[in-house]
């Protein structure tokens, strides 16, 4: 694919760096020629020295035979009108940064009406990642996909759990349809189940279920024993604890923020009523133990200082060994020899929002020249997600699922009405306008309608 | 150093010249000159053969920085030429084999001088290879070895920065080996387009390609003893303007390929280097014709001499040496100036003359107003720091070469003429000088060493002289 990158920040060249190794033609924008300079000398790409913003440098960029645009410089106004141009210059697809939050908080709507495929937020991404790494026991694995939006975790069957000699059907009466079965490998054998398949044990699962909806699930299912976290402590109160804090009150875990700031306290402590807002330096030793950090079962080091967040979390280690540790390091140029050190899991927001970005264009390039939106490869490329925008209204539209006769090996597995995530049982219906995730063994599917059994065929 | 990689590119440079051995076989064999077909397939064997095995070593890391592109690109060049002249002496046509290294040297380089006193004596196949490598070296093996050998990573810029002339190489599009080949597909079609233009004036195919591979690669060997003197006015004209088409900035036939026209026609150098073409064209004619010339045979006899000399190509229809000296003086100007950055053509080229003229006229601003800050431009763009400073530099180093060479030229007696012109023919990659080494004259009477001085230069010259400094510097081969 031909990629415009405007910005060439730790963000561009981690990109550039990346999307070069997998054989894409990159241009790179950015208004200092010192910037672009190692990314030219090192990586087989071109430059255009500009303004992301202004129309000119874009078409000096070729905008107009570009399929993507990916707007990560500093300034989120910059990304949303560099967008907002190509936009207007070509048919590509663009992904901008914003990490203001007032802007974020208007996404939804910025997203519909600038017409930009993706936003990332780097802080809120990172607090996600944060989360997830809390929430989600170690021993399971994660496929995330559309955008972050749809998590699919696999489970192995184990010959002492009730689901074992389990129908499909049972198993969501069981859940309350809450969680949805989308893959299901019977020995070595990749299929979509349906309401009549059985599970065994041994079988493994791929299930969609909320992040609240873990430890239930567990419990009921008898799958393991996990260490359940109730509590977690934040050092630091920048955006991401502030969007980490958020996300983990909505599950109902117990929140403990440090902050140093007097007046960031106050907005903290007015925008998370349910935290605990602790005020004082992360690095005061008599606070730590005052506050519990022997007894907390997750302790976040997220403060803006890299060496400081390494030693609070040697420091929470050596209190409190069992705890579950997470590490923010910035600069990730020495992670030969952190990643030695027992500070837990070692995360930076700059990766993850390459990551995150990263995932969407191969997603793209997948679904090149078709009507998919996006197509992710799952299970060893043995299951196809797909992602579809229902643009028009079809064959497919407002008749309720059960009154679908859809392909066999396909399953709807999610719906994104205006921003909100719907997991669909028999008598949900597609919408016009709405965001379709389908997982199926068929490959090359076309359209939305190619869902339906067509006997024809 | 990452010998390892030098050692794989070498490999692969000898591997390409064994396959550029073949069309000469080829057409040794269709003139029955089976003696000489057969040296070429020989020679084409072993460079196979040896160019294999030396690829063979594993390399540990395929990344190189600059100094490793610099030094492969002069030891690719040297190999080139070392192995390029063994045809001349197997086939026994040039028996000395620093006379023949000069010749393949002048070839490859696109110079064009000769040290041959009666080139229809040579046979077809090495009258063929001549021209020939004007065509190879005229847009460089190892651009072309980008274009087709998959070399991943951005390091491989490197390589076409050393071997590409201009102030800045850019590339066409974002991927190097598209622009590679684009830069070859461009080349290559507007070759073929020469050479059905001379099929046309009634030229033989073998006569047509080897003028062709000449103006192409802007060499300038030719085939016959009175170079292009004996063919219709009709062929002299197409070989003029193919001239001078080759010495425009590539750039410029990229974006007509593309379509952006307005662009195309509104880069400063394509300009410059057009009004310089004609300004010289209107200077000498009337010059010419003051002595007593007709004004059309004029016009169309000084086109050629200027296209020739300004594209740095060195065909010649007249001995320039028998015009006004101030004509003399306007062709020795056009030696330095050069073709355009980016084109097959060598000399100082036109956008670095531009810089350095804008450069005296900063300066000239900044003593009547002190203050005044100006910012160079080209194409209505700034003119990077580091661009002008590395112009300046390559100015520096090319006098100093220029110094130096035309000292030791000196040991062997000639007069200043011949011996400013020789250096001045060979650092531009031009051919032919005034006096001894004149359009009718050559380089023969020059002791071996001169030989060599002018061998350098004519290196030099073709890779812009920062390669070829860099290899010869011991710091590049400390640790």
């Amino acid at each position: 694919m031909k990629i415009i990158i405007a910005g060439c920040g730790k963000v561009g060249y981690a990109l550039a760096q990346q999307l070069n190794d997998e054989g894409h033609e990159l241009t790179l924008i950015d208004n200092s020629a010192e910037r672009l300079q190692p990314a030219l000398s090192n990586l087989d790409l071109q430059g255009v020295v500009g303004n992301a913003s202004s129309f000119l440098t874009l078409l000096e960029a070729d905008i107009e035979h570009t399929d993507l645009l990916i707007a990560v410089t500093g300034q989120d106004e910059i990304n949303l009108i560099s967008c907002l141009l190509a936009k207007k210059a070509s048919k590509c697809r663009t992904i901008a940064r914003v990490r203001n939050p007032e802007y974020f908080r208007e996404i939804n709507y910025l997203k519909d009406c600038m017409d930009i495929s993706m936003i990332i937020n780097p802080e809120s991404a990172a607090a996600n990642a944060i989360a997830q790494l809390i929430q989600v026991p170690d021993a399971m694995d994660i496929d995330s996909f559309a955008n972050g939006k749809v998590d699919l975790m696999q489970v192995v069957i184990t010959e002492d759990s009730p689901l074992h000699n389990m129908k499909v059907q049972d198993f969501s009466r069981k859940f309350n349809h809450e969680i949805l079965i989308c893959i299901l490998v019977h020995d070595h054998q990749v299929c979509i189940p349906n309401g009549n398949s059985v599970l065994m044990a041994g079988d493994t699962i791929s299930i969609i279920l909320p992040r609240e909806k873990i430890n239930s699930f567990y419990r009921m299912s008898k799958l393991a024993t996990i260490r359940e976290i109730r509590d977690v402590m934040i050092a630091g109160g920048g955006m991401i604890p502030y969007y980490l804090a958020q996300s983990l009150l909505r599950s109902g875990i117990d929140v403990k923020l440090i902050e140093r700031n007097r007046d960031r306290c106050d907005f903290l402590s007015e925008a998370l009523p349910k935290a605990t807002i602790i005020h004082s330096d992360a690095t005061d030793h008599d606070m730590l133990l005052e506050e519990g950090i022997e007894q907390t079962d997750a302790f976040v080091s997220l403060t803006n200082g890299d060496e400081a967040n390494i030693f609070l979390s040697l420091y929470a280690n050596k209190v409190n060994a069992t705890c579950k540790k997470i590490t923010k390091v910035n600069r990730l140029e020495l992670d030969e020899i952190i990643s030695d050190l027992p500070i837990g899991s070692i995360l930076s927001p700059k990766n993850i929002t390459t990551e995150y970005i990263l995932q969407y264009v191969r997603s793209q390039h997948n679904s090149y020249g078709s009507n998919v939106e996006a197509l992710y490869r799952l299970m060893d490329n043995q299951v196809e997600a797909l992602e579809f925008l229902v643009k028009e209204d079809c064959e497919v539209t407002d008749v309720p699922f059960i009154n679908l006769n859809l392909k066999k090996n396909l399953l709807i597995c999610c719906i994104v009405r205006k921003g909100r995530i719907i997991t669909p049982s028999g008598r949900d219906f597609i919408q016009k306008g709405d965001k379709v995730i389908v997982v199926t063994t068929h490959k090359g599917l076309q359209d939305i309608s190619d869902i339906m059994d067509d006997p024809l065929k | 150093m990452n010998y390892s990689i030098i050692f794989k590119i070498i490999g692969w440079i000898i591997q390409l010249e064994g396959i550029f051995f073949l069309p000469p076989a080829l057409t040794g064999f269709l003139f029955g000159e089976t003696k000489d077909a057969v040296v070429y397939l020989i020679l084409a064997t072993l460079c196979i053969v040896l160019g294999g095995l030396i690829r063979m070593r594993k390399t540990v890391k395929t990344t190189f920085y600059a100094k490793e592109g610099f030094v492969t690109v002069a030891l690719s060049w040297i190999i080139m030429s070392a192995v390029g002249a063994l045809p001349f002496v197997l086939t026994g046509d040039i028996p000395s084999y620093p006379d023949a290294l000069f010749e393949i040297i002048s070839g490859l380089t696109t110079t064009g001088s000769s040290i041959l006193t009666n080139v229809e004596a040579l046979s077809h196949a090495n009258l063929f290879w001549r021209s020939f490598s004007h065509w190879i070296g005229g847009m460089g093996v190892l651009v072309f070895m980008l274009a087709i050998l998959p070399m991943t990573g951005g390091s491989t810029m490197n390589l076409m920065k050393a071997e590409s002339p201009g102030p800045s190489v850019g590339k066409l599009v974002p991927k190097m080996q598209r622009t590679a080949f684009l830069l070859y597909a461009i080349y290559f079609v507007m070759t073929i387009i020469t050479v059905i233009f001379l099929l046309c004036g009634g030229m033989s195919l073998f006569e047509s390609l080897c003028h062709a591979f000449g103006a192409a690669g802007t060499g300038g060997f030719g085939i016959k003893n009175d170079s292009l003197a004996g063919y219709s006015t009709y062929l002299q004209n197409v070989i003029t303007v193919s001239m001078f088409l080759f010495g425009v900035n590539f750039s410029f036939y990229y974006y007509l390929l593309i379509r952006k026209v307005k662009d195309a026609f509104c880069m400063e150098e394509v300009r410059w280097y057009f009004f310089i073409f004609l300004g010289a064209v209107a200077l000498i004619t009337v010059s010419l014709v003051a002595e007593g010339g007709a004004v059309g045979e004029s016009i169309q006899t000084v086109a050629f001499q200027v296209a020739s000399v300004m594209t740095t190509t060195g065909y010649a229809t007249a001995d320039f040496n028998l015009w006004p000296a101030v004509s003399r003086g306007i062709m020795v100007v056009l030696m330095f100036i050069g073709a355009c950055a980016g084109s097959t053509g060598g000399g100082i080229k036109v956008s670095r003359i531009m810089i350095y003229l804008k450069q005296v006229r900063k300066e000239l601003m900044q003593q009547i107003h002190p203050k005044r800050i100006r910012v160079l431009k080209m194409d209505g763009k700034a003119l990077d720091s580091t661009v002008v400073h590395s112009c300046n530099t390559l100015l520096m180093a090319y006098v100093l070469i220029f110094i130096v060479s035309l000292l030791l030229i000196c040991l062997d007696g000639f007069d200043m003429t011949t011996n400013f012109t020789s250096i001045a023919a060979t650092l531009n990659n031009i051919g032919p000088g005034l006096n001894v080494v004149g359009p009718t004259g050559n380089f023969s009477e020059f002791s071996t060493l001169s030989k060599f001085v002018l061998m350098f230069d004519m290196l030099a010259g073709r890779l812009e002289i920062i390669p070829m400094m860099v290899l010869f510097h011991p710091g590049t081969w400390k640790k």
